[in-house]
């Protein structure tokens, strides 16, 4: 039984049982209950169960009602395309070459419908015009759309036509789009990168989309900024649609008694950002606001620190041990055991395993093979484990599926046998064979024996290697004392993890004490003494004021950082992790008159004033804010993210003041993501007058007799434009840490291209630092506004406290190793090595002779061999991948 | 008569990315030649050019390295070092009388089952045009 595939967005079919999608987790089928002939009724059919040769199919299943207790609930249902068949004027649902982002998708997906061909669904022809249209459904104060920012579009309209640009360098691609709102770190270098490639961005927003003739081409009606009307056709357009939190959604968050916002977001506090209405449920990721995926992992981590501060009494109280035998010293001779697998019929049904069998036996080293029907299996493990103990085997092959999946559970086996675990080689006789030579069975049997062989071969060549166990301090060290230091110390403190916090200064607050709201009215200086205060009386923390690091050494688990105090006192702090918070520095303009001009400050002067009520404020009646200012240009090619939210909220507060006031802001691109929209519509409700600088050059700011005039260009009435303006408030943006620099090369991380530490994985691994143990939060990280400070410090301290909360860590014995006899200390690998793990050495050998060598720190090393690659030695190997081991594959396969 | 050439291509894939993307072709059962041999390595980054130049000394008759996409590698830059060291690999390979077209280096992300096996058959009909490795099924002594 076929129906659409919601995973392709209904672009082909799936069968009633079938596997969700290819990363799946678990990778097994599903049955369809709707579908499936057997369970909705209509039919007797069993087919799927009478061809499972594991009887793993059982009809009679069926839902559950389980009751667990628990202390707290993390909900992270996240949000849902928006829908926009029937909206609009589209033709989404009718014209069949109009389709979602997320329809894109999965056709540029090489595992998507047309595996990656950008084919028209009208007819299945090469797409040669492509249009996006952006904000469908955001950004739309129409009743069937939604007012607030989905705040991921823009980026992922550009990923798209950079992947069909790539694909096809003939494609013509155009994106509609009001703002674009790239606003991440890196993004604003990516959009310029689409910009190179030849993708146009056109500022305007159409209308609708209308066919163009039968033929299934498309017209689009626009207004270009400079008045003129167009029209132009497309064979594709792409609508990117917004995202929306749904119905089941919103009946979960009534269930659990949680309070929803504007639009059924989650409501949260910007101070508290992962916390419900309701004591011990947290939220993280899009339930409570547009988020992207890097900013949803990071409140994942965070709302995982804040439920284990809370239920940090009952640590470890439902946690089991493993026991194990100790591990037999190896035996002179190799013998190899070698089981085939069947997979059930997934394997033998292709690969005669008769023939690898008789092939494979002969093999000088191995002593026995056994076939068997699921190697997985509990009854099979339990077989390994007594053929080990009874035959004496010593290395172990097992020709079944992927390492990637397996390797794991079989080194458990054999080390419950009693054999070093990494005595083990996999041959991947499943994936890479019987599935993918089906149709060639005698080629894939022979294959089969090859790879057997080659790992045969490899196993050989393995020795015992005891992974290293390293003791942690469960302490942390949290250098830098602004709101993010201050929460992750904080929250580790709660969690019962001691904490020494390095501050700078004096003072504890950073940049977080100039601010006097958060993008939602919260007040930021009450909120900033609650912090002191609970910092400096918390008995877990430890301050040092006018601190600085000097040094820093160790490794995760034990770090050792020399710093120096108030009273020129060096000291040396060890911990278990660190967390980098040490902010950034508002930029000072150089610009617009600034300095020069009395009426020119920068927006953080602008608030003082303004919450002082100075006269030049108080009687001021002609504001223009100027945007952007030492951001987004040739030397900061960054976005700052917080200063367009903040112009537009003290323009509403100037026009709440007096509506009579003339309130400009000057932009480029108006990035108020996400929620904060809300602000850009009620600054227009208000009369706030917007003016777009983009395309024709800065403003220009002038003083003549104390009356200062700013000349823009028009984009509407198109001339020039002159404005007297009382006051000139200058939007200036967030600069990194001048000192990053060399805190990353203490700590042995990097900075990126504009001066902020570089995270592990921009997507998947936003607070960790490429050195295990230490991490990165705030600020330091990029600009960001204080309530993603917040979350990030949590999310460090959640990912420190995974470290912090084991008194030893077991070491993945996967290293390089240095060979003494061949190494001569050329250093090449140095030079090579992500991680800094490998540092020169001078030894001294019984004759007095000096050697030059190299030295692995283990616990920098992450196993990536890109030293064995570079060594011209070959003096240095990674265990498990050893030159020899890889050299013996190669010469099994081609024997 | 000269049997018929059955060549080997051996691909070091990386664990993230070309390894993840070749377990994902067998659970898509899609179709490639069988001609693949593959070493799994835990970063591109790994493979020395001397390798390669043993597997071709050894009688493979072409020799391929998968790795990440550009910005993906697990360990930050293996996969450009991988990059930057191909042109050296070109250079030994022309120094031992191999044709160039014998080594492939490659990027792809680990979703991207269907671009690996397109590019394992595009490697296979190059092996063919080019005829048996001359080292095939001999032993041409050590690699230097
Ligand atoms: C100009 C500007 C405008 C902003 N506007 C807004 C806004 O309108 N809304 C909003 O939500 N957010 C805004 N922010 C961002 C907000 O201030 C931050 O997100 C928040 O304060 C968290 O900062 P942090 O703790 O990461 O860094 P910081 O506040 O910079 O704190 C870093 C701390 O580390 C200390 N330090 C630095 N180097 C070292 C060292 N080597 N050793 C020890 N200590 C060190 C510093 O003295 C400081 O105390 C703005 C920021 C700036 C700069
Ligand atoms: S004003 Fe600030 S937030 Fe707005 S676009 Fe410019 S740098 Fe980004």
């Amino acid at each position: 039984m076929a129906t659409p595939d919601e995973h392709n967005r209904r672009l082909s079919d799936r069968r009633a049982i079938h596997i969700a999608y290819a990363q799946a987790v678990p990778l097994t089928y599903c049955i369809d209950s709707d579908l499936c002939l057997h369970l909705n009724g209509t039919g007797h059919c069993s087919r799927c169960s009478d061809a499972c040769p594991a009887d793993a199919v059982d009809f009679l299943m069926s839902a559950q009602e389980n009751t667990i207790r628990v202390g707290a609930i993390i909900m992270a249902p996240g949000f849902s395309p928006y829908n926009p068949q029937g909206k609009g004027s589209w033709g989404y649902g009718v014209l069949d070459n109009v389709i979602t982002s997320p329809e894109m998708e999965r056709l540029l997906s090489s595992c998507g419908p047309t595996s990656g061909r950008l084919l028209r669904p009208s007819d299945n022809r090469p797409v040669k015009q492509l249009a996006f249209i952006q904000c469908i459904g955001s950004r739309d104060p129409h009743p069937c759309g939604h007012g607030y920012c989905s705040s991921v579009c823009c980026m992922t309209a550009i990923k798209e036509a950079m992947i069909a640009r790539d694909n096809d360098c003939e494609l013509e691609v155009t994106v509609f789009y009001s703002d674009m709102r790239t606003h991440g770190k890196g993004f604003d270098r990516y959009f310029q990168r689409a910009s190179d490639k030849q993708i146009r961005f056109t500022r305007c927003r159409p209308h609708g989309i209308e066919p163009a003739g039968k033929d299934g081409a498309l017209r689009v009606r626009t207004i270009n900024e400079q008045g003129r009307q167009l029209e132009e056709t497309f064979d594709l357009i792409v609508l990117s649609v917004g995202l929306e939190i749904q119905e089941p959604t919103i009946q979960l968050a009534s269930l659990a008694g949680i309070h929803l916002g504007p639009e059924h977001f989650a409501s949260t506090s910007s101070f508290q950002p992962v916390l419900s209405s309701k004591k011990g449920i947290y939220i993280c990721g899009a339930f409570s606001g547009p988020k992207n995926i890097s900013l949803s992992i990071e409140q994942g981590s965070a709302a995982a620190a804040a439920a284990a501060s809370l239920l940090m009494s009952r640590r470890d109280t439902k946690t089991r041990k493993l026991r194990l035998p100790p591990a037999q010293p190896p035996a002179a001779a190799v013998k190899t055991g070698v089981f085939l697998c069947h997979c059930g019929n997934n394997i033998s049904e292709t690969i005669n395993l008769e023939t690898v069998r008789k092939q494979i036996s002969v093999l000088k080293s191995v002593s026995h093979v056994e076939e068997v029907l699921f190697g997985c299996s509990q009854d099979t493990r339990e077989l390994i484990i007594d053929l080990v103990r009874s035959l004496g085997l010593n290395r172990i092959v097992i020709a079944a599926c992927s390492p990637k999946t397996h390797e794991a559970l079989f080194r458990r086996t054999i080390r419950e046998a009693g054999l070093n675990e990494y005595l083990l080689e996999m041959a991947n006789i499943r994936n890479h064979d019987s599935w993918v030579h089906a149709l060639d069975p005698d080629a894939a049997t022979d294959k089969a024996v090859d790879l057997i062989k080659m790992a045969v071969a490899a196993v050989m060549l393995k020795r015992p290697v005891t992974a290293n166990t390293a003791a942690v301090k469960q302490t942390a060290l949290v250098v830098g004392g602004g709101v993010t230091g201050m929460t992750a110390a904080i929250n580790l403190a709660d969690q019962g993890f001691p904490v020494d916090l390095v501050e700078k200064t004096d003072r504890l607050g950073g940049n977080g004490l100039n601010l006097h709201r958060t993008w939602n009215g919260e007040h930021v200086p009450p909120y900033i003494k609650k912090l002191q205060a609970q910092v400096l009386d918390h008995p877990g923390i430890t301050v040092h004021f006018c601190a600085t690091v000097l040094d820093a050494g160790g490794h995760a688990g034990n770090f050792h950082t020399t710093i120096r105090d108030h009273k020129e006192h060096r000291r040396i702090i060890t911990h278990g992790a660190g967390i980098i918070a040490v902010g950034g520095k508002r930029s000072l303009p150089d610009e617009y008159g600034y300095g020069k001009i009395p009426g020119v400050v920068a927006a953080v002067e602008f608030d003082a004033l303004h919450i002082y009520n100075d006269i030049r404020v108080s009687r001021g009646s002609s504001f223009v804010f100027i945007q952007c200012v030492g951001s987004r240009d040739e030397t900061h090619n960054y976005c700052s993210r917080v200063c367009c939210t903040h112009s537009v909220q003290s323009a509403i507060e100037l026009k709440k003041e007096d509506p009579n006031r003339q309130v400009y802001i000057l932009f480029r691109e108006m990035r108020t993501y996400g929620l904060r929209e809300s602000l850009y519509n009620r600054a227009l409700e208000l009369g706030v007058i917007f003016i777009n600088y983009e395309q024709f050059g800065k403003p220009k700011v002038k003083s003549h007799d104390e009356q200062i005039t700013v000349e823009v260009w028009d984009h509407i009435l198109h001339r020039p434009l002159h404005i007297m303006a009382d006051m000139i408030i200058l939007a200036s943006g967030i600069l990194p840490n001048p000192d990053a620099g060399r805190l990353a090369s203490l700590f042995r991380v990097n900075i990126d291209e504009d001066g902020f530490f570089q995270e592990a994985h921009p997507k998947l691994r936003p607070v960790d630092l490429p050195t295990d143990g230490l991490f990165v939060a705030g600020l330091a990280h990029a600009p960001k506004p204080i309530e993603e400070s917040i979350s990030q410090a949590l999310a460090a301290s959640a990912r420190a406290a995974t470290l912090l909360s084991q008194k030893e860590i077991c070491l993945d014995a996967v290293k390089a190793v240095v060979d003494d006899k061949h190494c001569d200390g050329c250093a090449l690998c140095i030079d090579v090595c992500p991680y800094q793990a490998i540092t020169p050495l001078e030894t001294i050998d019984a004759d007095g002779e000096q050697h030059k060598l190299v030295a692995v720190d283990t616990m920098r090393c992450t196993g990536c061999g890109i030293c064995q690659g570079t060594c011209p030695k070959r003096a240095i190997n990674v265990v498990d991948f050893t030159y020899e081991q890889l050299t013996a594959k190669i010469e099994a396969a081609l024997n | 008569m000269r049997p018929e050439h059955k060549p080997k291509i051996i691909a070091f894939c990386c664990n993230w990315c070309g390894y993840a993307a070749a377990d994902l072709a067998g659970i898509q059962r899609i179709q490639y030649p069988d001609s693949l041999r593959i070493i799994r390595v835990m970063c591109s980054g790994m493979v020395h050019p001397e390798m390669v130049l043993h597997a071709l000394n050894k009688g493979a008759d072409g020799v391929m390295i998968i790795g990440c996409q550009l910005g993906e590698c697990h360990y930050i830059d293996g996969n450009e070092k991988a990059m930057a060291r191909a042109e050296l690999i070109d250079e030994l390979l022309e120094d031992f009388g191999f044709e160039n077209d014998r080594f492939l280096i490659t990027r792809l992300s680990s979703s991207e089952s269907e671009q690996f096996a397109r590019t394992v058959g595009t490697m296979h009909k190059r092996v063919l045009e080019l005829g048996p490795n001359p080292n095939s099924n001999q032993d041409n002594g050590d690699t230097p």
